[in-house]
């Protein structure tokens, strides 16, 4: 009896949840196993940072975690469901509502304001006009740009767009918040400031999930996943939880 | 709220339209250019059409007309000198045709008479017809000053005219002619009116009136003037025996109309041993002008359809290129869970807005120029609700039709490819 109630209460805590999960690509002739049957669990409230060198496997992890891509053989579960077989509209509709996405080159769409660019989850929840106006200026506030919601992404410095892409990436208060190089376009200064942001989200009980080839950026993270060859390799940090 | 979710998005579309102010305009003008030209040779082709119709309704369209015809034998026979052509309808005919068929209400002799006339000082050729009363109740005209003939002319033989509008501009007349003197030829007439006048051509029938100046009652035509008429012409007398140039005919109803038409050819024939007339029927030519129309709005609608799938291949090529150079900002939308479906949409309400636009604009034009025309050369244009109608909805469902495949396409677009498309 006291096992069975551990374990619903580690399910309660597990937020992603992979089995044997393989991806095959084929790239002309050849197959390249770029997830070779990974079984892993990410507990809800942990920040994780995903290391490995290129060709490791660690974009196409961060993909099929995101919800951007699928497994080939395998099971995802995602907060206890398994999501492997879903179809395109279902998947589009967890990104919406669950994730968010912080990019290396900031994503942000040029021709919209920063305003629109915070409200564009918004606006595919289908939020009233005002309401998201005013989501959009509480986000912008908190990352410290309440004074550029009119501006473009193009006459912002590198820090504040990525500022407004963590601002968009909150936008729809998603569980897990997936970071991909968010550093890797910034200088250190800022890129510190970004991990001191990431940092407080983390404090605030969101899961994170970043990829990083820099040991230093990497540290910022509570858990390190070493990546090669489509297999895990090492995870640093996990004993401490 | 439904209602503002598509203002908002057709706004946003709008907005990403005006980031390219030039191509924009120049992916419309193809359809521009093809809906004014439709929505203006529409109303240009109408107006004509309306024209014609409305010509052809003024000889009415319960009427059929008998007109004298030289033969073909005559035609060439009267190159001999001294031949005297016979031909046409003859007083025999009218009476015949006027007592024969049950379904001919009224008829309406027409003898035409070219003589030296004069008003005054003003002196020169009319054209008189000789005819009755009942003229100017099949061909109705509305009278100017004094009154028309009447039963009453026509039966005491009086020597009255009555001056059509051409008639009194080119003698000069005035309300005040009434009551004054008009010689023709060499006989004295009492102008006792002045009617207004038609101009024009109907299909290839002469509306009955034109060209013709003045009018008198028929027995005194033809007590005064006779039958044979001598025409000089290239230093040849040219002399001809005709006794009525036209037969008026109204019948009961227009059900009847073709039916006594054909009769009255049987008729014919049998006394006439030469094809020396030609029966019109204004309803058979109303019907032949609706059908040429319609096969006018056909070509039209042909040529429509050519111009506007011109325009709505050229906003395709264009949205195609677009959908390649957002391919990123689709791949953010797609990643922030926008689903295909939405992408769809928002690159269809684009290319809409760009043809439903262009449209518009085409639709000014066409409603410009035929006004133009109109000024410039006094053609008649019509603007029918159709019209305006048609053309902007077909420039709709090309935005529709020739954006569905780019936004299907940019639809398909893999996130994690676009995510790092640079």
């Amino acid at each position: 009896m006291a096992d069975t109630s551990v374990q619903t209460d580690s399910r309660n805590h597990e937020m992603i949840r992979l089995v044997e999960a393989r991806k095959i690509y084929t790239m002309g002739r050849q197959e390249v196993r770029a997830l070779a049957g990974v079984t892993i669990t990410f507990l809800k409230g942990s920040f994780w940072a995903i290391m490995g060198p290129s060709g490791s496997g660690k974009s196409t992890m961060m993909n099929i975690l995101g919800c951007l891509d699928r497994l080939t053989d395998g099971q995802y579960y995602f907060d206890g469901r398994d999501i492997s077989t879903l179809g395109d509209d279902a998947l589009s509709e967890l990104r919406l509502r669950r994730l968010g996405f912080i990019f290396q080159s900031f994503n942000l769409i040029p021709q919209l304001t920063v305003q629109k660019n915070i409200e564009l989850p918004l606006y595919y929840l289908g939020w009233e006009d005002e309401d998201s106006a005013a989501r959009a200026r509480v986000l912008a506030e908190e990352v410290g740009l309440a004074d550029r919601l009119q501006h473009r992404p193009t006459e912002l410095s590198g820090g504040q767009m990525q500022r407004v892409a963590i601002a968009r990436a909150l936008a729809n208060d998603p569980q897990i918040i997936f970071a991909d190089e968010p550093t890797g376009n910034l200088d250190t200064k800022t890129g510190l400031q970004i991990l001191e942001l990431l940092q407080k989200l983390h404090g605030e009980g969101k899961t994170i999930i970043m990829v990083t080839h820099e040991p230093d950026i990497a540290s910022y993270a509570q858990i390190q996943l070493h990546m090669r060859d489509g297999l895990v390799e090492r995870i640093d940090g996990q004993e401490g939880l | 709220m439904k209602q503002t979710r598509l203002m908002r998005n057709i706004y946003l579309g709008v907005e990403n339209l005006l980031l390219h102010k030039l191509r924009s305009f120049l992916t419309m003008l193809g359809i521009v250019f093809g809906v004014g030209s439709v929505v203006a040779m529409l109303s240009v082709g109408e107006g004509a059409s309306k024209e014609a119709l409305d010509q052809i309704r003024k000889l009415g369209s319960n009427n059929i007309i008998i007109s004298s015809v030289k033969s073909v034998e005559e035609e060439s026979a009267s190159n001999v000198r001294t031949h005297m052509s016979i031909y046409g309808l003859t007083y025999e005919d009218f009476r015949r045709i006027s007592e024969s068929f049950k379904d001919v209400q009224k008829t309406a002799p027409v003898k035409i008479i070219r003589k030296e006339s004069r008003l005054g000082e003003r002196m020169l050729e009319l054209r008189v017809v000789g005819t009755t009363a009942t003229w100017f109740e099949l061909v109705p005209r509305a009278v100017i000053a004094g009154r028309v003939l009447t039963a009453l002319d026509v039966e005491k033989n009086s020597p009255v005219a009555i001056l059509t509008e051409f008639g009194a501009r080119k003698l000069l007349a005035t309300e005040n002619t009434i009551g004054q003197t008009l010689q023709i030829g060499g006989d004295r007439f009492e102008i006792v009116g002045i009617v207004q006048s038609e101009s024009g051509e109907a299909g290839n029938i002469q509306i009955p009136d034109q060209q013709v100046d003045a009018y008198i009652p028929i027995e005194v035509a033809r007590k005064y003037f006779g039958d044979i008429f001598t025409r000089r012409s290239s230093g040849s007398f040219e002399r001809e025996k005709v006794e009525l140039h036209q037969v008026i005919l109204q019948i009961d109803s227009v059900d009847h109309v073709e039916p006594t038409a054909a009769a009255v050819e049987t008729m014919l024939e049998r006394f006439h041993d030469k094809k020396d007339y030609r029966i019109s029927v204004p309803l058979a030519l109303l019907r032949q002008a609706e059908a040429t129309k319609r096969r006018f709005n056909i070509v039209l609608g042909s040529i429509a359809g050519i111009s506007l799938l011109v325009g709505g291949i050229g906003i395709m090529n264009i949205m195609l290129a677009s959908v390649t150079e957002r391919t990123r900002e689709i791949g953010i939308r797609r990643a922030i869970g926008a689903k295909r479906r939405q992408i769809i949409y928002q690159f269809l309400i684009e290319t809409v807005v760009l043809s439903t636009t262009g449209g518009l604009i085409g639709l000014g034009l066409g409603v410009l120029i035929p006004f133009l025309i109109t000024i410039i050369s006094g053609m008649a244009t019509v603007l029918t609700l159709w019209g305006i109608l048609l053309p902007l909805l077909i420039s709709m469902m090309v935005g529709i039709l020739f954006g569905l495949y780019p936004a299907i396409h940019a639809a398909k677009v893999d996130p994690i490819v676009a995510l790092r498309h640079e």
